[in-house]
């Protein structure tokens, strides 16, 4: 077929491919070379039996792992101009985007999705790392705020799933003022007092490290998932030594207080869907502590639990003015009474351990 | 000594020539054809500055924009804030000494200010880390930011960094996720917060202090999502195609401005703001001290909306 793949239109050839087969049916354990049937692996959720390497997986096996009976819902979101910056090298930065649209099926690297979570109404967004790296630009942080906006919108959690090189290069600088903008989304979700889960999956760095990857109510990492700010190419150029071994893996973030807990993706739904059951607990008819009590000046009377829930709302009370952060769901009503037993407060304390001593203005 | 860059080198002969000639004049005040000559040759010297800066390249600006003799954070705190006290520390781990901050008077006005220190000799690049901060710089960062709010005294960042610190160091305290949190600050912040790129806007390791309210640039300065070198690296393997790269992306404040990402520039005298540093650094002055008056009498809830739909509506319409 390879001479039909030269002529034909890309529209065209991305109905010639089969969708569902791998080039290759064996598949190369990277870490140990073993060699797997791809339906093995598949149905081992592309974790290599043996070694426990954790595959990359595409955005729609992750959103069929993820929700209930593999169902889920498509999120359109908002289309952007497609070159702003005409960028090109040996290519046309437009050929490059259409290449990668007819490899993964994708409109860019972020997809977004709403389904069930054993039963509760979940947002979740996937960067794909097949899509030129799953790199940030403008259509990928559109899907970010999108997937986080219809998340307050349905008073439902929100997970993301990271993989990502960073920012896309080709977008210049619109593709860097994503981080700000993701921020945005990233706020009004803790305003709305909607847990945030972040899941980092092999390997997410640079941009999307950079802001709303770091930014979850609770971090998660996937065994051996590397996870850094820079490369390990771009330090080791820079200090022009070797990298300890280990250096910039889910459990050297552990270890280094980064990342709330490393778990394996067979334990993986469950651990997301106990997560946001236990943090979504009013949704399920008990009344308990809301983000808005947490800006009042009387902070301080409050039973010390509440206080320590969700650093990311400290924060912003810092700001004052608690009616601002009223708004949203009818989620501030049931606020007044119950309040001192329910807080979640372990997983959310813990959720920003480098922040936890950082000064707070209540 | 005026250090010239490789493409000033026609304009740095013609100086030296001029600066020659003065030095006869001065020694013999009969020659009166010297002095023709020197006159011509001044005026030829200039044209060949202004011709050269009329038309800088994409890398040329990425050079004068690094121009080691041009002003720092610290000279615009000699030259616009009266006592300046700085502040140090993230009260977790370190003084980085990267990021400067502390409070200050602007025309009159309390602010808190923090930039980049690349500094300006060996010893002060050592110091300064050339001006790229570890996390605990963009810890300090977020501490200042609250302390400001919390006395509603608006900030002002100048911007002036390749990036952030590539080290173990820095990765194993969470760069990532300091440089996520200053931003998350900066967007959250319920006093203003102006910024001005001096020199250099390098990727997140700016953005974590340049989430403002309103951006500016220098004439000759340049914001990138990653340093033309970093880029090429990152395009092509490949950091010695760095002039390619910052061809390409479109990083000067001109393609900025165009692209709506920044609200405005402020000039620089031809030849780069090195030759005339005191009336650069004044009108920076002037410039900041305007945005920040279009926010007085504003709430807290008013200026961060204000930035919040500034960043949104970013990149959308083009």
């Amino acid at each position: 077929m390879n001479w039909i793949n030269q002529v034909v239109r890309p529209k065209i050839r991305n109905i010639l491919r089969k969708k569902e087969v791998p080039d290759n049916l064996w598949v190369k354990c990277p870490e140990t070379g073993q060699m797997i049937y791809y339906k093995d692996l598949e149905a081992n959720g592309f974790v290599v039996p043996g070694s426990n390497y954790h595959m990359r997986m595409s955005a729609e096996v992750r959103l069929k792992s993820l929700f209930d009976g593999g169902d889920y819902e498509s999120i359109p979101f908002p289309d952007v101009s497609p070159d702003p910056l005409k960028f090109r090298d040996e290519r046309r930065y437009t050929e490059r985007l259409k290449d990668a649209r007819n490899k993964t099926g994708l409109k860019d690297a972020v997809m977004v999705a709403s389904g069930r979570l054993d039963g509760l109404k979940t947002v979740a967004a996937v960067q794909d790392f097949q899509f030129m790296g799953g790199s940030l630009g403008r259509a990928a942080g559109e899907a970010v705020v999108t997937g986080m906006r219809t998340a307050v919108m349905q008073n439902a959690p929100f997970i993301l799933f990271a993989a990502s090189g960073g920012a896309r290069m080709q977008e210049g600088i619109l593709s860097l003022m994503q981080m700000p903008r993701t921020t945005v989304a990233v706020q009004e979700l803790r305003e709305a007092g909607l847990p945030y889960i972040v899941v980092l999956t092999h390997p997410t760095t640079g941009g999307v490290t950079a802001s709303y990857a770091m930014l979850g109510d609770i971090h998660i990492a996937e065994p051996g998932a590397l996870i850094g700010f820079a490369g390990p190419r771009v330090i080791e150029q820079t200090i022009r030594e070797q990298l300890p071994v280990g250096f910039q893996r889910a459990e050297y973030l552990l270890e280094h207080g980064m990342v709330d807990m490393v778990v394996h993706r067979h334990e993986l739904r469950d651990t997301l869907s106990r997560l946001c059951g236990l943090l979504m607990e009013r949704e399920r008819g008990r009344e308990i502590a809301l983000p808005e009590q947490l800006n009042g000046v009387e902070a301080a009377d409050m039973p010390k639990s509440t206080i320590t829930a969700g650093d990311g709302e400290a924060m912003m009370a810092a700001s004052g003015e608690a009616p601002a952060y009223k708004k949203g769901n009818g989620v501030a009503a049931a606020s007044e009474d119950d309040h001192s037993d329910e807080t979640p407060d372990e997983t959310s304390a813990a959720s920003n351990g480098a922040d936890a001593e950082r000064p707070r203005s209540i | 000594m005026r250090t010239y860059l490789d493409f000033e080198k026609p304009i740095a002969e013609l100086e030296s020539k001029v600066a020659e000639l003065r030095a006869l004049s001065d020694q013999d005040d009969s020659a009166v054809s010297i002095a023709d000559e020197l006159a011509t040759l001044e005026e030829k010297s200039r044209t060949a500055l202004i011709e050269t800066y009329a038309k800088l390249t994409p890398w040329q600006k990425t050079q004068v924009a690094r121009h080691p003799e041009r002003p720092h954070f610290l000279d615009y705190i000699h030259g616009l804030v009266a006592d300046f006290t700085p502040l140090a520390g993230d009260r977790l781990f370190a003084e980085d000494h990267a990021i400067i901050g502390g409070l200050g008077r602007m025309n009159g006005r309390s602010v808190m200010v923090i930039g980049h220190e690349k500094g300006s000799d060996t010893e002060g690049r050592i110091k300064h880390n050339f001006g790229m901060a570890r996390p605990e710089g963009y810890r300090k960062a977020q501490r200042l930011m609250g302390l400001a709010e919390r006395f509603s005294v608006p900030v002002v960042t100048l911007v002036d960094t390749a990036g952030a610190y590539p080290g173990i160091g820095a990765e194993e305290r969470g760069q990532a996720e300091a440089i996520a949190r200053s931003t998350d600050v900066c967007m959250g912040l319920g006093v203003p917060i102006v910024s001005l790129v001096i020199g250099e806007g390098g990727s997140g390791g700016a953005v974590a202090i340049a989430t403002a309210n309103r951006i500016y640039m220098l004439e000759h300065s340049i914001y990138t999502v990653a340093s033309p070198e970093a880029a090429a690296s990152i395009l092509w393997r490949d950091s010695a195609r760095a002039v390619d790269a910052a061809t390409n992306m479109k990083i000067t404040a001109q393609d900025l401005l165009g692209l709506g990402v920044i609200d405005g520039i402020i000039s620089e005298p031809t030849g780069g703001a090195h030759r005339e540093r005191d009336n650069v650094i004044a009108a920076a002055g002037a410039v900041l001290d305007e945005a920040l008056s279009e926010f007085s009498g504003m709430s807290a809830d008013e200026i961060r909306k204000d930035r919040r739909e500034k960043f949104l509506a970013m990149g959308r319409v083009s």
